[in-house]
């Protein structure tokens, strides 16, 4: 594009930064930024939530206690684990062990397999027990017309939840080719560290998820 | 930071009067060359065009309004033909012109500039921001296409969500794009102004447009996730009947309206911030003297900025929420006058005993600060609860936001694109023809909208098509004064085609104003600055550099 007044000839880094700190910098601001965005947006779902359950909290509980505790607990470990995987390939990024960094990706890209394939079989029971909103919504309990709500919030905030997953590991497979290839230095492992904090924002949703949709109501 | 070795070449290639051969416009030839640039000034002629046409189009929505109010019956258009012209009237003049119009334009152009950068943090992301506004502007205009939709561009539910057969989730999904848009524009300029600031140019020595973009772009990054959730809400509501606003399941109606406001009042900051900043430059530049006070117009900005999210409630007086709620709505509605009072008595305190000139810019400057004070007064008065339960859903709300928005805003962005439109393109527009659109463009203006205070107050609703004959005086004088600010947006619109091609050629600093954007030439080199400029002083350090002939003799 700039066919003039060039700064530098430094590989990776852009015509319009000074150095390779700046660049950092700027990348690692923007997508701390863009999670703040992030977080509003699950917000609104998580204020609605807040407004219903105090409305109906009766219903809420009985709605809470049908849904599996042992998938969601296995889930938030896998999640947990994937963290940890993705924290540690970003070390590798950084130390410029791209073999490394690219192996413990491909494993945190399991792991994020894993817990949509185990959120799948969730749904699945969930349809079977005609706990899905629509037509052929069917629960019994204390105030059951208004466990539809918590249904409905609960394929939302878990649906949303789960399409950053998906977006997440697409994410991940991509840096993972790129760092298999050695595209990471200590200088600019940027797009790497970026994807890395967002797996982090995305698993930390799930951590205020899980007590809330899983947990409430049991002692 | 350190001076770039290549600038010196570069500036060697200049022409005899030291204007460079070649600058952004010229470097590179091509519809290719625009639509893949990642130069911040050319992203800022595109959304320049881009807006135009979406405002033309709102224009043209707000024409047949007022057709239809000039005779008391409804003999023009059926009323849901009338629903969905005020409704895409405030979508595109809303969501496609007033929130990305002075950032994204002036914004874009300018920050990089003011600030001694290259180009934008990321300008990979800047185009994406264009690509994905035309994006949903396209779904707009296609939803347009097909018939509209009709529930006011606040999308009430369960109107919205219930009743209508409209068009609602393609216009949803046109805004919900159109967000993302918003969002990274914002995010962007933060990440710029942060990161990228030139050698000694500290927070407190940058330009207050600068300022009126970072609050703009708080607001942005805050405020817009949380429409796009509640359009995503309305749109799951519609297809799959979720019940999270639909009472018959027990949802909330209201829930909706606090989500939609939550950043739909935070957004009439994003219209008027970046028009203060405009406005607080031209009001140094043209009294010849520093800006009265800085730190507390810049303070002011970031001050409204946080206040503006504190006060949705007071759209929702008469909507059931609690009469307490109410109450502190009414207060911290009103506090938000403090930091907006700050800046216009600072502007008059500028003025006093300055060296004014009246320059198109200022005449722009000057009509914004009598209209926005006049909009910004009312809307203390909407803030009292009795005031507001008896004017609500009248024309007195419809006078009020348009004084902000269009006397408020539109001023600034013209005033804004008049100063700078010689460092954009490098052309000087004709200076008679310019003052005259200022002039008629406020007289129009008047015209149009103070009549809607009076017809307000009398209790003519808004949102209908026909209306007692008693009032039809005062609409007439409205869509006559209606006619006359059509013709003075006009103006800009020929002049400005006219002077690219013949308008004199503008000079470096045709105002004789500080700003680092005027140090360099018109227009600008692709990289900005020859050499990488370095600040030792804070900024409107008049009096300066004298104006340059082309302003004084006239064109």
């Amino acid at each position: 594009m700039a066919s003039e007044g060039h700064g530098h000839d430094l590989p990776g880094l852009a015509h319009h930064f000074d150095s390779y700190a700046q660049q950092r910098d700027s990348a690692t601001l923007g997508m701390w930024t863009f999670l703040v965005t992030e977080i509003l947006f699950f917000g609104g779902l998580f204020a609605a939530y807040g407004v219903y359950r105090s409305l109906y909290p009766e219903v809420f509980r009985a709605s809470s206690h049908t849904l599996s505790i042992q998938l969601g607990t296995f889930n938030t470990v896998v999640l947990i684990a994937s963290s940890l995987t993705m924290a540690l390939a970003v070390r590798g990024g950084q130390t410029g062990k791209g073999k490394l960094a690219a192996a413990l990706l491909v494993l945190t890209l399991i792991l994020g397999s894993v817990f949509l394939v185990v959120k799948g079989f969730e749904y699945h029971e969930k349809f079977v027990e005609h706990h899905v909103p629509g037509a052929s919504f069917h629960f019994e309990g204390p105030d059951a017309p208004h466990a539809q709500l918590f249904f409905s919030l609960y394929f939302l905030m878990t649906g949303l939840h789960a399409l950053h997953m998906i977006i997440g590991i697409v994410l991940v497979g991509y840096v993972a080719i790129r760092a298999a290839s050695g595209a990471y230095t200590p200088e600019n492992y940027n797009f790497l560290e970026g994807t890395g904090l967002y797996w982090h924002f995305v698993d930390l949703i799930w951590i205020f998820l899980f007590p809330l949709l899983y947990l409430i109501g049991r002692h | 930071m350190t001076t770039t070795p290549s600038a010196a070449r570069t500036a060697g290639a200049a022409m005899p009067d030291g204007s460079p051969r070649t600058h952004y416009l010229n470097a590179t030839y091509g519809l290719k060359s625009w639509l893949l640039t990642r130069d911040h000034k050319r992203i800022a002629l595109l959304y320049l065009v881009s807006i135009s046409v979406f405002f033309a189009l709102g224009g043209l929505m707000a024409v047949l309004i007022r057709m239809e109010l000039a005779t008391p019956e409804g003999d023009l258009f059926q009323p849901d033909i009338y629903n969905r012209l005020f409704t895409m009237h405030g979508v595109l003049m809303i969501f496609f012109f007033l929130i990305p119009g002075i950032p994204a334009v002036l914004g874009n152009f300018l920050i990089p500039l003011m600030i001694g950068a290259r180009d934008l943090a990321f300008p990979r992301i800047n185009l994406l921001s264009w690509y994905l506004y035309s994006i949903g502007g396209l779904f707009t205009l296609w939803a347009l296409l097909h018939g509209g939709v009709d529930t006011g561009w606040t999308f009430y539910t369960p109107l919205s969500t219930n009743y209508v057969n409209t068009s609602v989730i393609t216009v949803g999904v046109g805004i919900f794009i159109a967000g993302f848009s918003s969002i990274l524009t914002g995010l962007n300029f933060v990440v710029t102004i942060h990161r990228m600031r030139a050698p000694g140019l500290t927070w407190f020595r940058l330009p207050l447009f600068v300022w009126g973009a970072y609050a703009t772009s708080l607001i942005q990054i805050l405020g817009t996730p949380v429409i796009a959730i509640a359009i995503l809400l309305v749109a799951a509501e519609r297809t799959l009947h979720i019940g999270i606003f639909d009472p018959k399941l027990g949802g909330d109606p209201i829930l909706f309206q606090h989500l939609f406001w939550f950043y739909s009042h935070p957004a009439v900051y994003i219209m008027i911030l970046p028009s203060m900043g405009v406005v607080s430059e031209l009001v140094a530049t043209f009294s010849r003297k520093p800006i009265f006070g800085y730190k507390f117009v810049a303070f002011a900005s970031i001050g409204i900025a946080v206040l503006g999210f504190f006060v949705w409630g007071h759209h929702m007086f008469v909507s059931g929420q609690s009469i307490y709620a109410g109450v502190i709505f009414s207060v911290l509605s009103m506090l938000v006058a403090v930091p907006s009072a700050i800046k216009v008595f600072n502007w008059t305190a500028t003025l006093y005993k300055g060296s004014i000139s009246w320059d198109t810019p200022m005449l722009y400057a000057l009509g914004f600060i009598g209209l926005f004070t006049i909009g910004g007064l009312t809307g203390v008065m909407l803030a009292t609860l009795g005031i507001d339960a008896h004017v609500h859903d009248t024309y007195f709300i419809i006078a009020h936001f348009h004084y902000i928005m269009v006397g408020g805003a539109i001023m600034g962005y013209l005033g804004g694109l008049h100063f700078w439109w010689p460092k954009i393109t490098g052309r000087m527009y004709p200076l008679f023809w310019s003052k005259l659109s200022a002039i008629v463009i406020f007289i129009g203006f008047n015209v149009t909208f103070f009549p809607q205070f009076i017809l307000g107050y009398l209790g003519m609703p808004r949102r209908y098509h026909s209306y007692p004959p008693e009032f039809q005086v005062l609409n007439v004088m409205s869509s006559a004064g209606a006619t006359v600010l059509g013709l003075g947006y006009l103006m800009p619109l020929v002049y400005f085609i006219w002077s690219i091609r013949y308008g004199p050629k503008a000079p470096s600093n045709p105002w004789g104003a500080t700003g680092l954007e005027w140090q360099t030439t018109s227009p600008p080199p692709v990289e900005n600055f020859l050499t990488q400029p370095i600040v030792t002083a804070p900024p409107y350090t008049y009096p300066a550099p004298k104006r340059a002939p082309e302003v004084t003799r006239g064109v």
